[in-house]
């Protein structure tokens, strides 16, 4: 299956943001939900099939203009199946966020089910004064399944410089993924990257979590967890904090 | 280095040091470095309390700093901090990977760039004093890091250190018999030690010093004030 | 090329800090993650995999252009979100350049670059190629951590070796994929990350008691 999704929110000039483009297929769905607060505007992706499975090829574009603010959320975690022998499913993503614009990326987390094959490809650009909020969690295996093969690529710029480089591969074909480097046993991981102008600064509490003051103008949090329940406990009181900073939605 | 801090033995393989522009020591703009004296010795002989009682001494008349080289913590560099002796910009702990010998002689770089960074961000010093971690008999100081090394003994081990020998001993350029206030409490005869030290050490130096008693440590700062003083 | 070169730029015996650093491994060991040999094997093979890889790459990089050295040393930066592994890299790639000074010509590449950038640049003064760089890297992300574990955990010396044997045709696989990719724009270059690496390197730093600096 080929599905490709498209948003663009825009400032509609008197301090809201509108939705220019929001256009989605089965299964990349989006909906507008809530009432716009605050100036924003929250899209749910909704899902519409089970999946990705494998040879899906799935494009998801989020376009931020200058003084925009978008929360993109989902309604369901999604989950990675393996369907037939196939080539790898594949999520592309890419953001861009312009100056004085905002985006919150909070998705439930992906599981990687027995069996998967999957890569997400996220290629974000937030421009110089531009604000951003990027959210990650990643299950290993549904309760009790080993898991299935995730590879995670990520590149976070700001202004024009990465950020944040960051590739994550679990599953059968990535050597070491259980031990102790990597996720040492644990089944959930989830990662938080904010950078902007205002970044958040507290600490994140949990012996296998930490917050990180990047090298460039961004924090990353991250947890480990045996499972998502875990990794939520640490991640979101953060999440909760850095959103006050960011003044978003 | 310096030739005069640098006497080559009669039976020294020949060579030649390299001006201190170019050898692994990173020159510092604008003037020569500071002297360097590393400072070792068994675990608990008094090591710390030295480097406190010099800074006590040497502090108000030379540009000193220190480097602290612990074995797990950074017990040394806070006391020192915590007994005032030293603002905290002039004292650098480096850690050392089970292996205090190791950062003091066979790979000595994060002592140097430690001592680096103090000049660097202090400005010309006279003095840095390098303590390693606490460590047993053999454990000596690499000539790429520090110029003069003192090996601290203490009385409590009883009067047979000095006859035991090693190359701390043996090559200090100054040895201190620390804790002569409990030679009677151990049974140590201070003149077996005396004698068994000039054996070993022919004709350099050892002094005996109670840093209980004497918190100038004296007889070291007077013959470190004599190493500064033919330095420039 | 020399084989005997790249023995020496490999040797943990290099007089350039490394014997301060677990790799991440005390922190693990701490954690109860890591207790014998089995369990380093999981820690290596993982830390080989993404580390290794990525200083494999790096160091190739930088051996086949020292003029890249800059911006290849950006991409270190983005691929290192922990600052206490930044600055065990760089306080790593600052003793490495010490010592490659004394052996070679290097070039200036900056005073405290990533340990993977100055173990290329040395390389390249050594007349050494990216893929014998990329090997010296991936050599020393298993070795350093080997070592540490020895001292750390009293292991059977011989049995850290056996694993490193074992281990040796992954270091030649993962430098071959490195170096091959060593051309690659900087953004493109791998960035394999460890999350617990990240995660034990930022609470390692705020130890009191701790045997290495990293
Ligand atoms: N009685 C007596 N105690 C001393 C003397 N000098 C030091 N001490 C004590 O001996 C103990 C160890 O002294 P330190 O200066 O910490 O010894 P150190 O050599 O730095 O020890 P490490 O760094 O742990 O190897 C401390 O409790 C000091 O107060 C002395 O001259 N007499
Ligand atoms: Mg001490």
């Amino acid at each position: 299956m080929r599905a490709e999704a498209r948003v663009v929110a825009e400032s509609d000039g008197r301090g809201g943001t509108r939705l220019a483009v929001l256009r989605g297929e089965s299964p990349l769905l989006l909906r507008r939900t809530g009432r716009p607060a605050g100036g924003g505007v929250t899209v749910h992706l909704v899902g519409g099939a089970a999946g990705p499975l494998r040879g899906d090829e799935l494009r998801l574009d989020v376009v931020v203009g200058p003084g925009a603010r978008l929360e993109m959320l989902s309604v369901a975690a999604s989950l990675a199946l393996p369907g037939r022998p196939a080539p790898p499913s594949r999520l592309t993503v890419t953001a861009s966020v312009a100056a004085g614009g905002t985006l919150r990326w909070l998705p439930e987390p992906l599981i990687a089910a027995a069996g998967c094959d999957h890569d997400v490809v996220t290629r974000v650009d937030v421009a110089e004064g531009g604000t951003l909020l990027w959210r990650d969690d990643l299950v290993c295996g549904r309760h009790r399944e080993a898991s299935g093969a995730v590879r995670a690529d990520t590149l976070i710029r700001y202004a024009g410089v990465a950020l944040y480089r960051h590739e994550l591969a679990v599953g059968p074909g990535a050597p070491g993924w259980d031990g102790a480097a990597v996720l040492g046993g644990g089944r959930a991981i989830g990662t938080v990257v904010a950078a902007g102008p205002q970044l958040p600064g507290p600490p994140v509490v949990g012996a296998d979590a930490a917050s990180m003051r990047l090298a460039g103008p961004g924090v990353l949090a991250t947890a480990v967890g045996e499972d998502i329940r875990q990794v939520k406990a640490a991640l979101d009181p953060w999440c909760g904090a850095a959103l006050a900073p960011l003044a978003l939605v | 280095m310096h030739p005069e801090l640098h006497e080559h033995g009669p039976d020294e393989v020949p060579h030649t040091h390299p001006d201190p522009g170019v050898d692994p020591h990173t020159p510092l703009a604008g003037g020569p470095r500071a002297l360097r004296i590393g400072i070792g010795g068994p675990v608990g002989s008094g090591k710390t309390a030295l480097v406190a009682a010099l800074c006590r001494a040497l502090g108000e008349e030379i540009r000193l700093a220190v480097v602290t080289n612990d074995i797990y913590t950074t017990e040394d560099a806070d006391f020192l901090l915590r007994n005032g002796v030293l603002p905290a910009e002039r004292i650098r702990a480096v850690e050392t990977g089970c292996c205090p010998h190791t950062a003091i002689r066979d790979d000595i770089s994060a002592n140097l760039d430690a001592v680096e960074d103090l000049e660097e961000k202090l400005g010309p010093l006279d003095l840095v004093l390098v303590e390693s971690g606490g460590d047993n008999l053999t454990a000596t100081f690499s000539k790429g890091l520090i110029d003069q090394q003192i090996f601290v003994v203490d009385v409590s081990g009883g009067d047979k250190v000095p006859r035991k020998g090693g190359p701390g001993v043996t090559t200090a350029d100054l040895l201190v018999i620390n804790k002569t206030d409990l030679a009677p409490m151990v049974g140590a005869d201070l003149s077996v030690m005396d004698r068994d030290a000039k054996a070993r050490r022919h004709e350099l130096p050892t002094v005996f010093l109670s840093l209980a008693e004497d918190k100038q440590a004296t007889p070291v700062a007077d013959w470190i004030r004599g190493l500064v003083a033919a330095r420039v | 090329m020399s084989l005997a070169t790249l023995l020496l730029l490999a040797d943990g015996r290099l007089p350039s800090g490394g014997h301060a650093h677990s790799g991440g491994l005390e922190p693990q060991i701490a954690a109860g993650r890591v207790r014998d040999v089995d369990g380093l094997d999981g820690f290596l093979r993982g830390r080989l995999a993404t580390g290794g890889l990525v200083s494999a790459a790096f160091a190739a990089a930088a051996c086949a252009d020292t003029g890249r050295a800059a911006e290849l040393d950006v991409g270190l930066d983005a691929r290192t979100p922990s600052p206490a592994l930044r600055r065990a890299s760089r306080a790593q790639g600052r003793a490495l350049l010490r010592a490659g000074r004394a052996m070679w010509p290097v070039p200036a590449i900056g005073r405290e670059p990533h340990q993977p950038v100055a173990l290329g640049a040395l390389a390249a003064a050594a007349g050494l190629t990216p893929v014998e760089a990329a090997v010296a890297a991936a050599h020393g992300t298993t070795t350093g951590s080997a070592s540490a574990a020895v001292r750390l955990l009293g292991l059977d010396p011989y049995a850290v070796h056996a694993l490193l044997a074992r281990l040796a045709p992954e270091c030649d696989r993962i430098a071959a994929v490195a170096a091959a990719r060593s051309g690659d724009p900087v953004d493109e270059l791998p960035a394999a990350g460890a999350p617990l690496l990240d995660i034990g390197a930022e609470h390692h730093a705020t130890w009191e008691v701790r045997l290495f600096a990293s």
